[in-house]
């Protein structure tokens, strides 16, 4: 067994589709032991990234390798170490539940036919599905479907989890015990590589992320580096924002966030007021030490709070566009 | 040594386990057992047909073997198989070969399959084994059905072969399984096509069609005599051409050239199968 330190690396990976790119170079490093969100819109090349990992799809140009050994060359010997879901769930629909998850078993030359059936059905336990086993998928809800294929992953322990879209399709129920399942795989050791257009539900569990737009890699680290670390900021309502600009200069605050200053959708925004951001950098003050220093400058504050930038923020910035759009 | 014989052992034994699951999967599904009903009914609709008119068919009108089954009523499996070869037995192959690699496309699971990992020579292996295994079952479902259903309605005796030689009924039920294996031997190089066809699309209906057109339209150039020279490379060409195992001394000259023929096909498409198989992105 190889132990290389990243669980998948790409070089360069790029798929084109016609005149269409719809992955563009990129250079993608998950390491070994992370929840690494794979976030974009839809449409955004995270999907066509995946077939390209698990060898469904042949790039167009550049390399990736996935626990150490590069694919598609060496996909027999990697494949079986990774459990994926892509592209939603598939299953037979004239075939219940556990019938599935076994003959997608057989496919797997090296799945033990003896213990079969016990890993089929702790599987279905797991994601709580043991109740409808027996029932045909055709009748499954679109949530069943999801958990099923989320059950398939786990015939095997696996080395590395591969899941788009994971949470597609559930209630909200659903999705809290997806991400309690995601966060029981890391911690017995997998890597989960978790793809989502929402952000949301994703974000708390992932040590690392990476930004799709349009095809290309806009951002990747550990979350803490996406937020920027410690880059909180200050943020003020006022009708005097030229006033509030000068106080928090004078208290050694830098120049505005521009990326969020430009957001214009502020609920709390009225008509003659403004928005004033600023980034409280390493400077160590008390929100109200600021406040004081605001109203001692003649400034209306009609609004006041300090905030760190989220993860929200640093997507919408990146992307260019809300996280449900289709491009 | 005998820890790794074990884990060999148990790797093969694991091996096969896709081919089992593929075999039940196939026999299992209600559409294969509608079209192996269907073939069943052949024989059957042949036999009641026969008893019930008074005339019976006069020698030398409608299929060969037919005049035959009122004095013998194990002539019904062989007529019906004669009856089903042009149309009914391609079509049933076509829906199962068509179905094959598109079929899994269309459901989305070749993709589970394939990162399982099934690998790709390897299914695409076990999809052509289900899909011969088809054909031996719809030939001998023709064959037995058609015997038993001949033995109920009517007298059941030796019979007189091509070359007026008479043999007892038993071995007459083995001459009757050999010209099953015979058919299904001829079914072989259209199910490789159809495999071919179902690389090519993630759409079963057309993959299906496709082979069931290739079928009509190669027996249509077969039946064109300004082709002649085209003929002999025809898949369908020795589908009817079983006489020989009806005559004393069995000839098996005629089982060999089409089993040559159906293995030039089989090789064929199964190579061009192979090349696109391994070679295309899956994005169903
Ligand atoms: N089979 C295909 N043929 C042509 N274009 C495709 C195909 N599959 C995906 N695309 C295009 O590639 C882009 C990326 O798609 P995808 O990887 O599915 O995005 P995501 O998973 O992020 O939603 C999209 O613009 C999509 O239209
Ligand atoms: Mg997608």
């Amino acid at each position: 067994m190889t132990t290389a330190e990243f669980a998948i690396e790409t070089a360069g990976l790029t798929k084109r589709f016609g005149a269409q790119t719809a992955v563009d170079g990129i250079d993608l490093a998950v390491p070994r032991g992370s929840v690494f969100g794979f976030l974009g819109p839809n449409g955004s090349g995270k999907t066509t990234s995946i077939r390209m990992m698990l060898g469904l799809v042949a790039p167009s140009n550049g390399t990736v390798s996935v626990l150490g050994r590069e694919v598609p060359r060496h996909l027999p010997d990697v494949l079986p170490r990774v459990g994926a879901l892509v592209e939603g769930p598939a299953f037979y629909p004239f075939l219940s539940g556990a019938a599935n998850l076994h003959r997608l078993d057989t496919a797997d030359r090296h799945a033990s036919s003896s213990t079969r059936r016990a890993r089929v059905s702790a599987a279905l336990d797991r994601v709580g599905l043991s109740h409808a086993a027996g029932k045909k998928v055709h009748a499954y809800s679109l949530g069943m479907k999801q958990r099923l294929g989320i059950a398939n992953t786990l015939l095997a322990p696996r080395e590395l989890l591969v899941l788009d879209e994971p949470t597609n399709g559930l209630d909200p129920q659903g999705t809290r015990e997806v991400r309690g399942l995601i966060r029981s795989l890391a911690d017995s050791g997998s890597t989960v590589f978790v793809s989502s257009h929402l952000l949301t539900e994703i974000d708390q569990i992932c040590t690392h992320a990476a930004v799709m737009s349009a095809g290309r890699l806009v951002a990747q680290g550990t979350l803490d580096e996406l937020r920027g670390a410690g880059d909180a900021y200050v943020r003020v309502l006022t009708p005097d924002p030229y006033a509030a600009r000068q106080t928090l200069r004078a208290l050694g605050l830098g120049l505005e966030h521009p990326a969020s200053e430009r957001r214009t959708d502020d609920p709390a925004r009225v008509a003659d007021t403004e928005l004033v951001l600023a980034p409280l950098g390493s400077i160590d003050l008390e929100p109200e030490t600021i406040v004081a220093a605001l109203i001692a400058g003649g400034v209306r504050v009609r609004g006041f709070s300090v905030e760190r930038a989220s993860l929200e923020d640093r997507f919408v910035a990146l992307t260019g566009e809300g996280f449900d759009v289709v491009q | 040594m005998s820890s790794e014989s074990a884990v060999t052992g148990a790797r093969r034994a694991s091996g096969w386990a896709l081919l089992v699951s593929e075999l039940s999967v196939l026999f299992r599904r209600r559409r294969t057992n509608a079209l192996l009903l269907a073939l069943a009914a052949i024989p059957i609709l042949i036999a009641v047909a026969l008893r019930l008119s008074s005339s019976g068919p006069r020698a030398g009108r409608g299929p060969p073997f037919l005049d035959q089954v009122a004095q013998n009523g194990l002539f019904v499996g062989v007529t019906a198989l004669v009856v089903a070869i042009p149309l009914f037995l391609p079509l049933t192959v076509g829906v199962v070969a068509g179905d094959t690699i598109a079929g899994e496309a269309s459901h989305g699971t070749l993709r589970y399959l394939l990162v399982a990992p099934a690998g790709r020579a390897r299914l695409l292996a076990v999809k052509y084994i289900g899909a011969a295994a088809f054909c031996v079952v719809a030939v001998l479902v023709v064959v037995v059905t058609g015997t038993l259903v001949g033995a109920a309605l009517f007298p059941v005796g030796p019979v007189t072969l091509l070359s007026g030689d008479t043999i007892p009924v038993g071995e007459a039920f083995a001459r009757f399984l050999a010209i099953a294996g015979y058919v299904t031997v001829s079914l072989l190089g259209l199910s490789a096509i159809g495999l071919f066809f179902s690389t090519l699309t993630d759409v079963p209906v057309g993959a299906m069609a496709a082979t069931i057109t290739f079928s009509v339209a190669t027996q249509i150039l077969g039946a064109l005599p300004q082709l002649e020279g085209l003929h002999p490379w025809l898949f369908s060409h020795y589908w009817l051409a079983f006489a020989d195992l009806l005559r004393q001394p069995i000839s098996w000259e005629s089982f060999g050239d089409n089993a040559l023929l159906q293995v030039g096909y089989i090789a064929l498409f199964g190579a061009l199968a192979l090349g696109r198989f391994l070679t295309r992105d899956v994005l169903s």
